[in-house]
């Protein structure tokens, strides 16, 4: 048994502590906001925080997110209340197929935690989830929006 | 060779499967209680019908049936604004609903086609669905006027509410939908003309969104129900081997194994409680290949095959005027050049997936896919059950791109669950497994060969294609006289669907076809994509050649092609072709036409030493209709990030008879900091309807290709560009 304290809940589920945390996630506790796109840290679309860091889940094991805080994409909002990255994400239509848009949002939040005011630079340094569909424009002017909500 | 089990197209008869269906059969229970608020595509039809594409609910929700998928292109939003705007309905209270493939069989296909690719779902249902909305619209009138006893005629409805304004009634949809229900549904009802739209031709956010921003969108892959179990599979990883034999027991002890089993020929699978002890199993699995004839086929190999093509005798003319021969022989200035283009896989981020729960009597699957009917045929092929004891429910789409009109995920899924009746089982594929045994855009050369007068006129062209037909292996049915009539999208006489916009006296486009193993597949763009590089690159190259500027040289050739020069024009002002570009910054423009669409594009990049700088794109379309402006502007801009992808970071290389890419970090896909400012013009005519989905991908790369050639005075000839060392920067 690994316990997991994700969204302030803890969570004992039964899984080989080598098992990334993407899968304990999705297939143990059955949040599935947090996707699988590549399993290799490439592509950003499985982007949970684990201690308020971006981490990409699929590459992190469960081992190490023990007595860990996980946020997940559910988590996100407070008391209802949608975070103003995601509120920013609405205003702007910003999501296609929206797949990836669970990690891009994530990789967001920390970006504004750490730079309240990004630049263009910033937003290209941090930003580097892949999104298929190609929705990048939309993300930047969603981030620029948020930093100044 | 064709891998693939085949369809039995005669397993899907739609007439006789429409006789004896009871309604009322769908999700079970248990999967409606798994599923819960999170149905965005949930199956429920609503009562009180008005026709077949709208259903009102008491409390005035507007139910808009769509049966086109929507993978992010924003279909969905769009049909429902042409329905929408026809019944006069309350945008606030749009929401939309899934016919199942089986609720079409049931009502006699009365929905029509649900393919979602060849950027067709707007362009081939807005008639039938605005009539839908129009239809709709009567019905609820007429409902209204019946209960107050008034002529319909002196009736209005706008915004959800229908008013007599002679005795100042007022009434809502909802508290007429029942009786509106019960009356005949008018056929052939008169449309709007688009100019007095107010839903339809707005720049409307998606109806989608909310889901997606909090995790709550449900993708196949999020699917899940009771007793659920998992599967990873392998295929043979050279395109045409068989299993020879693989050592179940070495795994089955492993945690959470349930059963390894033989899917079909080609491919094994285990499955477990979870789709991570399945794929660790498989991972430890040994298993013997037989990997067939094709093991020494490598992309040297392939090039070699094409490179013979380009001069080999063949009977495949796709556009041919006057004599080129002759035209060739007496030019002032001859111009030759071959280029070749590559593999791409769609790498749809979403992996391919499918559940499904199979009895003797029975077969469910919960997918993603493009075409529903194509996803339901696969099942009833796969599990030899009648269409009527057989449906596919539909999830949404992590990305499609043309990859999710193949549905050879839910024959395999089926396959499985078969042998496990009573157990769904949810097969995803591994993004290596996607990645290596997926289908590609198809690989050709291309030689042209171009002859101008003294004066620089171009008065020949010659374009040899050799390379793979998609039609030959993925629609051999549609294949004429053993021609791919789709090898020469966009290089066509004329059409509505892509014509080759150059008046050129003697004119010659041909193929010579050479397939491969590799199976292809339709890519966002098709043979559009490497057409337009050939075509617009060699333009350039003539215009060179003829020291000309390279938009004054096109304009003279188009003068019987309006369309396509107003895109072309279009683009040219916007960026300003006209004034020198920005110190260090040179400029490419191209066209093209395609999926009844014309388009244009103008890049600026500035080059140094092997990085390329994209600074700024704009793009031009003429869709005939703009149904949403904001959704297109987005397609414009997407299609330019899928399109230069595919150029820098792209190509499938084939080694040992097999894919030798597996992951993003071998087959790339261009991130934020590499994204070009794109700048979109959507000029829309009015006067027919094309696509949105794909068409400006065409001139995505060689408007770049154009504008690096400026740059550096290097034609780039082969991609992708990682291969010669150049790089976004
Ligand atoms: S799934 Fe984790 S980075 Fe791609
Ligand atoms: S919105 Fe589809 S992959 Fe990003």
């Amino acid at each position: 048994m690994v316990r997991l304290n994700i969204n302030g809940k803890d969570h004992d589920i039964d899984v080989d502590p080598n098992t990334p945390l993407l899968w304990a996630i999705r297939e143990n506790v059955g949040l599935t906001g947090t996707k699988y796109g590549c399993g290799i840290a490439q592509c950003g679309a499985c982007t949970v925080h684990v201690d308020g860091v971006a981490t990409r889940s699929c590459s992190y094991p469960v081992s190490a997110a023990v007595n860990a805080k996980i946020v997940t994409i559910e988590g996100l909002a407070q008391n209802g209340v949608l975070h103003k990255v995601q509120k920013a994400w609405l205003e702007h239509d910003v999501p296609q197929c929206g797949y990836c848009q669970s990690g891009q949002i994530m990789a967001a939040v920390e970006l504004l935690k750490n730079k309240p005011k990004p630049t263009d630079a910033d937003i290209d340094r941090e930003m580097t989830n892949i999104c298929r569909c190609g929705t990048f424009q939309q993300i930047r002017a969603a981030i620029h929006a948020a930093a100044n909500a | 060779m064709n891998f693939v089990p085949k369809m039995n197209r005669r397993a899907f008869v739609i007439g006789s499967a429409a006789g004896g269906l009871a309604l009322g059969f769908g999700l079970p229970k248990s999967a409606l209680a798994a599923v819960g608020d999170r149905a965005q595509f949930g199956e429920n039809l609503t009562s009180n019908e008005l026709g077949i594409w709208v259903a009102i609910k008491p409390d005035d929700t507007v139910c808009i049936r769509i049966v086109r998928a929507e993978m992010g292109q924003g279909s969905q939003t769009g049909l429902a604004q042409l329905i929408a705007e026809e019944l006069e309905a309350d945008w606030s209270k749009v929401t939309t609903e899934y016919p199942t493939p089986a609720d079409n069989v049931k009502r006699k296909r009365a929905w029509g086609n649900y393919n979602s690719s060849g950027s067709r779902a707007i362009r081939e249902s807005h008639q039938y669905v605005r009539e839908g909305g129009a239809a709709a619209r009567l019905m609820l009138i007429q409902a209204a006027a019946n209960e107050w006893k008034v002529p319909a005629s002196e009736c209005t409805a706008s915004n959800s509410t229908i008013t007599h304004a002679a005795s100042g009634k007022t009434t809502t949809y909802g508290k007429v939908a029942e009786a509106a229900a019960k009356l005949p549904v008018p056929e052939k009802p008169a449309l709007k003309n688009p100019k007095d739209w107010k839903i339809a031709g707005k720049p409307l956010k998606r109806l989608d969104t909310a889901d997606k921003v909090v995790g709550k969108m449900m993708y196949s892959i999020d699917y899940t129900m009771p007793g659920m179990l998992s599967a990873a599979i392998k295929d043979c990883p050279v395109f045409g081997g068989k299993v020879k034999s693989f050592d179940a027991a070495k795994v089955s002890g492993m945690k959470g194994v349930k059963k390894v089993v033989q899917v079909d020929d080609k491919s094994v699978a285990v499955v477990a409680d979870t789709w991570w002890q399945a794929k660790t199993a498989l991972d430890a699995l040994p298993i013997e290949w037989d990997k067939g004839s094709n093991e020494k086929v490598s992309s040297a190999s392939i090039a070699k095959w094409l490179e013979e093509g380009l001069t080999a005798e063949t009977k495949f003319v796709g556009n041919k005027a006057g004599d080129t021969a002759a035209a060739i022989a007496g030019a002032a200035k001859k111009v030759e050049a071959v280029y070749s283009y590559p593999y791409q896989n769609h790498a749809c981020l979403e992996p391919m997936n499918a559940t499904a729960l199979y009895t003797a009597d029975k077969c469910e699957v919960w997918t993603s896919s493009q075409n529903g009917e194509a996803a339901y045929a696969a099942a009833i092929a796969a599990s030899g059950l009648h269409a009527d004891k057989v449906d596919v429910h539909r999830l949404m789409l992590g990305t499609g791109f043309g990859r999710r009109t193949r549905s050879e995920y839910v024959t395999e899924a089926v396959l499985i669950a078969k042998q496990m009746p009573g157990t769904p089982i949810k097969l995803l594929k591994s993004r290596e497994e996607d990645m290596t045994n997926g289908v590609y855009h198809p690989v050709t050369q291309c030689k042209l060969t171009g002859a101008l007068d003294k004066d620089g006129n171009v008065t020949a062209l010659q374009m040899r294609i050799s390379g793979q037909s998609i039609l030959a292996y993925a629609r051999p049915e549609a294949m004429q006289a053993g021609a791919d009539p789709a090898t020469f999208q966009g290089l066509n006489p004329g059409g509505a669907e892509g014509a080759f916009g150059y008046d050129i006296p003697n004119l010659l486009i041909d193929h010579s076809m050479r397939n491969p193993h590799i199976p292809p597949w339709f890519w966002r763009g098709v043979n559009n994509n490497q057409n337009a590089i050939y075509l617009e690159s060699f333009i350039d190259e003539m215009a060179h050649a003829a020291g000309q500027d390279p938009l004054a040289f096109r304009r003279k050739m188009m003068a019987k092609f309006p369309k396509h020069l107003g895109v072309l024009n279009a683009v040219a002002e916007r960026v300003g072709w006209d004034k020198p570009a920005p110190q260090g910054v040179f400029r490419g423009i191209c066209q093209h036409m395609g999926y009844g669409s014309y388009v244009a594009a103008a890049a600026e990049v500035s080059v140094s030493g092997n990085k390329v700088k994209m600074h700024r794109i704009v793009a031009a379309t003429n869709p005939g209709h703009a149904v949403n402006p904001a959704q297109i502007e987005r397609q414009i801009a997407c299609s330019f990030v899928y399109g230069l992808s595919a150029l820098f970071h792209g190509g499938i290389t084939i080694k040992d008879g097999a894919v030798v890419e597996t992951n993003f970090d071998t087959f790339g896909s261009i991130r934020m900091a590499e994204m070009p400012r794109v700048e979109s013009i959507i000029m829309p005519t009015n006067d027919f309807w094309g696509g949105v989905g794909e068409p400006t991908i065409f001139v995505a790369a060689p408007a770049v290709l154009n504008a690096i050639f400026a740059a550096t005075g290097k034609r780039y000839r082969t991609f992708p560009l990682k291969d010669q060392n150049l790089q976004i920067g």
